[in-house]
């Protein structure tokens, strides 16, 4: 075992990197190391968050799904009822419709009739006396039977 | 490991031992220098600072890198060492650590290269004949290396010692304990300062002591001839265990240490 001036040299080798570690290299490495410590501590409450703000939405999604679906149901029945009532509103309307055209056409065909007989009678009363002029080949004072011919329109 | 010296036909074998445990030197008395032990643990101290510093540069706090993972992977061990040990707060003692971790793990790690393999690859750039070529490539094994590391870790432990409790909070520490009489206070200082003296001397000898032995043990090896390699294999797996452990433990005391200087009785 000698000691020599090694030793002093070997001591200020030791100091100077001792220095530049604490200076250079531990501090950006532990850092850096700390820093993606309360990365991943801050990723995992993240994610707690997350999960806990995912179940909340969950059952939020679901009430509203049951909320929709109620909805849904009562809208669907207002339609059907709103549908039988309009289909029993048209359903009236026609029969009225049809009660309306069948007595206009009553009361036309009566018009016509009326006025076919109206027509019919005179005709006949022309006829009668036409006939009846034929018949007695003489002249017959047509003011002076009209009222027997008027008796004769009458009764048909 | 190595295989058979090749220079063993010129040198017994006590000879070969010697010769691999001698420095290569330059200077006179004290101020002789051990330039393979100054050269080799200030390169691994500067790979080490070169490697880190460029990790530190490029350190991300999101997705690390594969060799950023490595690095923080040692980093946090010593942290996680520091902090289970001491409690205070002190930027320079994670640092330290680190730097004593790593720095001794690397020189003790060069108990893996060949102790033939350095000598033969200067002598063939060099043209020298193996037997006049000096090279103890373990920085750890030389005394002076570990006392270094030992006294500087030394003299952090007496200045934080007197900067947290001041120069007579020291003093007191020093004679008021284990005897609580005062007139037992000088047998307190000698055991206190047996105490404390032998904390550097300790962690600097242990080191050397075991690393110096594993050298040792390697060349012994390499003498015995053709059965050597398997039994080179043996003990380099055994140092496997031998030298981060040693440089783990320099380490942890090195922390303790400095927390006991902090520690306020």
């Amino acid at each position: 075992m000698n000691i020599n001036a090694t030793l002093i040299g070997e001591l200020i080798a030791f100091v100077v990197f001792v220095m530049f570690c604490m200076k250079y290299v531990w501090p950006p490495i532990v850092g850096a190391i700390e820093a993606r410590q309360k990365e991943i501590a801050d990723g995992l409450a993240a994610s707690d968050r997350a999960a806990k703000d995912l179940e909340l939405a969950q059952e939020k999604a679901t009430a509203q799904l049951k909320e929709a679906k109620a909805q849904a149901a009562s809208i669907v029945d207002a339609a059907k009822k709103h549908e039988a009532k309009i289909v029993e509103e048209a359903a009236g309307k026609a029969q009225a419709e049809k009660e309306k055209i069948l007595a206009s056409g009553h009361t036309e065909i009566e018009t016509e009739r009326n006025r076919a007989k109206e027509e019919l009678r005179q005709q006949v009363a022309i006829l009668a006396v036409a006939g009846a002029e034929k018949i007695l080949e003489r002249s017959i004072d047509a003011a002076a039977h009209s009222d027997i011919l008027d008796k004769l329109v009458a009764e048909l | 490991m190595s295989s058979t010296a090749v220079a063993s036909e010129a040198l017994t074998s006590q000879e070969y031992i010697k010769h691999h445990l001698t420095n290569l030197t330059t200077g006179e008395g004290f101020w002789t220098w051990h330039l393979d032990t100054l050269g080799w643990s200030v390169f691994l101290g500067l790979v080490f600072l070169f490697v880190f510093r460029r990790v530190a540069k490029n350190a991300t706090s999101g997705v690390p890198g594969k060799l950023q993972c490595a690095i923080e992977l040692i980093v946090e061990f010593v942290d996680d060492s520091v902090k289970s040990t001491f409690h205070g707060t002190n930027p320079l003692i994670a640092p330290l650590a680190l730097t004593v971790f790593v720095w001794v793990l690397l020189m003790n790690a060069m108990d893996w290269v060949p102790v033939d393999l350095l000598p033969w690859i200067i002598s063939m750039v060099s043209g020298h004949e193996m037997s006049h070529i000096y090279m103890k490539a373990v920085p750890t094994t030389d005394p002076n290396m570990t006392f270094a590391l030992a006294i500087g870790v030394f003299i952090l432990t007496i200045y934080y010692s007197i900067k947290v409790k001041g120069v007579g909070g020291f003093i007191k520490e020093l004679t008021t304990q284990p005897f609580g009489h005062w007139s037992l206070y000088p047998v307190n200082f000698i055991l206190e300062m047996v105490t404390l003296l032998a904390r550097p001397l300790s962690l600097a000898l242990r080191l050397f002591g075991n690393l110096y032995a594993g050298e040792l043990i390697f060349l012994l090896i390499a003498t015995i001839g053709l059965f050597q390699l398997p039994i080179h294999f043996l003990w380099a797996a055994f140092h496997l265990l031998i030298i981060p452990l040693q440089a783990f433990i320099f380490m942890m005391l090195t922390i303790v240490y400095l927390s006991l200087a902090h520690e306020d009785h």
